[in-house]
């Protein structure tokens, strides 16, 4: 199939496209179900974050 | 025309141009939003693309393209399994079962390194100076890959030594790195991923219609199993569109132990303890960002590392059909009616006769099996006549078996020169996305994970030091220029990346994900599966396996001229520590976790908070 022989092979590189489009489903599906709310705990996290980042 | 390697003035002014807009967009990075944790504290989200291909563009590296994609060329489609575990690991499972409990815990707990992620877990200080200093130790080894990768491209493409290469290199990587360009700025991973996915999309395209399509390209290849070289057959190798011979106890089936256990599984599941990796996830805003971010992330690795994958592996389809003619005597006929044969390669000196071209590697004539297209006589050097043959052969011929010139090669020799150029750029842009955060996390594996918890007390307040962790870095950067300089042989950049990735699962996998999501695990039960995993996969590299432990030299010593301690046990030398030594420590991690004291109820609520309905 697809001029490969080995039947593993064939499932590599279908398997690598699949997972892509696995991927793509799961985002599409999802892309609002989640919540997108920051907390203020991420917020100073983020500060935190931020202080260290300039630092460096 | 392609195939000519030599830079001109045109190539210098777009990598100049290249590198300025490049810094330009860090500069105004600098000045505005630039870093993710910039987007959470302003409140905003990063757009998804942005977040995803950032992502990408750090895992994917000069190491997955040049190094992995030559390990196709010389191995064939078998590494299109790496593919499958890079997307199906490292998108689906990392972003959509780990990213999530990674980004809670790490903001719980305040943590903003990966050593500090787990040191907080588990209250350990212990903990984390033991990840900070595995990090420190080997993540060079990671960036020497990287550089190594970058540099034999330039040289291959550009016709300039190997060293000259990495001179310029170093010196771009230090501009980029030193001064402060190591956050992660957003939107020069994003710029430079749209290049790399351009570059890519294009290799792909070009090199399946140079072969006549899709299926006629794989056949082709198909059709090519008997021109494996000799040495790569013997260890199992059946043509680049086979899986090795698969079995156990002889060396025939070497390559099957290193292709699947070294190479995709070390890298294939050492992607989700790569530290530079988790700690991204604590960056993102939120879960719903997060799976926004899958389908860009899983295009963007197929795209990235299947391409090179299929376009090695399809190189030696291309060679054999278009590559220069190789001259030499037939020894042995392979296949009489498609012309195949194993021919003793021969050049032709200054006097005009015909003398053997001997190999730098085995010191004996060179051998390589070729399709024949040329017939005719000519004198060796004794003025004896012999028939003479031209013929073309795998890629792997035309590199001398080093597997870390396939891709450079192929591209110089097959491609528009515009496009070697325009590779060379997206390489470049995949290195330094990915050095940028390899060296971010050195530093701060010196100067916030190490040096930090080794100076100050528990309770008091801690100030990383600035100079130590600008010290790591150039400590970092000299030793990963170092081992890049000095060890080039046998497709290092894809065995020393693989050597990191595996290191880093046994030693960290197991108390990572035990402390995401279990109340159970100890603190002495994550440190004792974090000391068995580095312990197995340090003794496995310098005593068991072959390539490595006769590398690092001591196992000689131990018995007498052999490469391993098992090395009467085929096929033990040539299987990963991964094998061994996450099992070890997952087991490790468990058994200790069940015989000792459970963490503080306190503590483990500051971890799991209970969410409300």
């Amino acid at each position: 199939m697809l001029g490969i022989d080995d039947p593993l092979v064939v499932a590599a590189y279908l398997g690598a496209i699949l997972m892509a489009v696995i991927g793509l489903v799961y985002g599409i599906v999802r892309r609002n179900a989640a919540r997108d709310e920051i907390t203020q705990e991420d917020r100073s996290w983020a500060i935190e974050e931020k202080r260290v980042d300039d630092e460096l | 025309m392609a195939g000519q390697a030599s830079v001109g003035w045109v190539d210098i002014i777009v990598i100049l141009a290249y590198l300025f807009v490049t810094g330009y967009l860090g500069w105004l990075g600098y000045r505005g939003t630039r870093s993710a944790a910039d987007f959470l504290v302003g409140g905003r989200s990063a757009h998804p693309v942005i977040m995803a291909v950032s992502y990408g563009a750090t895992f994917i590296s000069t190491a997955a393209i040049v190094g992995f994609g030559g390990v196709a060329g010389l191995f064939g489609m078998s590494l299109l399994w790496l593919t499958v575990l890079n997307i199906g690991v490292g998108i689906l499972i990392a972003f959509i079962f780990l990213g999530e409990p990674t980004r809670r815990l790490g903001h719980h707990l305040g943590a903003h390194t990966f050593p500090e992620l787990l040191g907080l877990r588990y209250q350990s200080r212990t903990i984390q100076l033991l990840a900070g200093a595995l990090i420190f130790l080997f993540m060079p080894l990671y960036s020497a890959a990287v550089m190594t990768g970058g540099s034999v491209f330039a040289a291959t493409q550009f016709g300039i030594d190997f060293e000259v290469a990495l001179l310029l290199f170093t010196l771009i990587t230090a501009a980029y790195v030193i001064p402060g360009g190591i956050k992660a700025v957003m939107y020069t991973d994003t710029m430079q991923g749209f290049v790399m996915v351009f570059a890519m999309v294009f290799l792909l395209g070009f090199t399946y219609l140079s072969l006549g399509g899709v299926t006629e390209a794989h056949r082709t290849l198909t059709d090519m199993a008997d021109l494996v070289p000799a040495p790569l057959a013997q260890i199992g190798h059946q043509g680049w569109t086979a899986m090795p011979a698969f079995g156990w106890g002889a060396p025939t089936y070497n390559l099957w132990w290193t292709v699947i256990t070294a190479l995709v599984l070390g890298v294939g599941i050492g992607v989700l303890a790569q530290p530079q990796l988790v700690v991204r996830f604590m960056t993102v805003r939120s879960r719903r960002e997060l799976d926004r971010a899958v389908p860009i992330g899983a295009v963007f690795i197929l795209l990235m590392v299947g391409t090179p994958f299929v376009v090695g592996s399809l190189s030696n389809a291309w060679f054999a059909q278009n590559g220069p003619l190789l001259y030499g005597k037939a020894i042995e006929t392979i296949d009489a009616g498609q012309d195949r044969a194993l021919v003793a390669l021969m050049r032709e000196n200054d006097a005009g006769a015909w003398v053997p071209v001997i190999s730098a590697k085995t010191e004996a004539p060179a051998k390589a099996p070729l399709i024949i297209t040329e017939r005719s006589t000519a004198r060796d050097a004794d003025g004896e006549t012999f028939e003479l043959v031209a013929g073309r052969g795998a890629t792997a011929v035309y590199t001398k078996g080093d597997a870390d010139r396939i891709i450079p090669t192929y591209i110089t020799a097959a491609m528009p020169r515009w496009f070697g150029v325009v590779f060379f750029l997206a390489l470049l842009a995949a290195a330094m996305s990915t050095i940028s955060s390899q060296f971010h996390t050195i530093g701060t594996a010196a100067g916030r994970d190490l040096y930090e918890r080794i100076t100050t007390r528990p309770g008091q307040s801690r100030e990383p030091s600035i100079l130590v962790m600008r010290l790591a870095v150039l400590a970092g950067l000299f030793l990963a220029v170092t081992i890049s300089y000095t060890v080039r042989q046998e497709y290092v950049i894809a065995r020393f990346t693989a050597i990191f990735f595996g290191l880093c699962a046994a030693s960290f996998l197991p108390a990572y994900i035990g402390g995401l999501f279990s109340r159970r695990v100890t603190r002495a039960g994550a440190l004792a599966s974090m000391l068995v995993g580095m312990g197995v996969s340090l003794f496995w590299l310098t005593f068991i396996k072959a390539r490595e432990a006769s590398a690092i030299g001591l196992v000689q010593k131990l018995t007498g001229g052999k490469s391993s301690l098992l090395a009467d046990y085929p096929n033990w030398p040539a299987v990963d520590p991964i094998v061994i030594a996450l099992p070890a420590s997952l087991l490790t991690l468990v058994v200790v976790s069940a015989v000792t004291r459970p963490p503080d109820p306190e503590h483990l609520r500051r971890c799991f908070p209970q969410r409300r309905a």
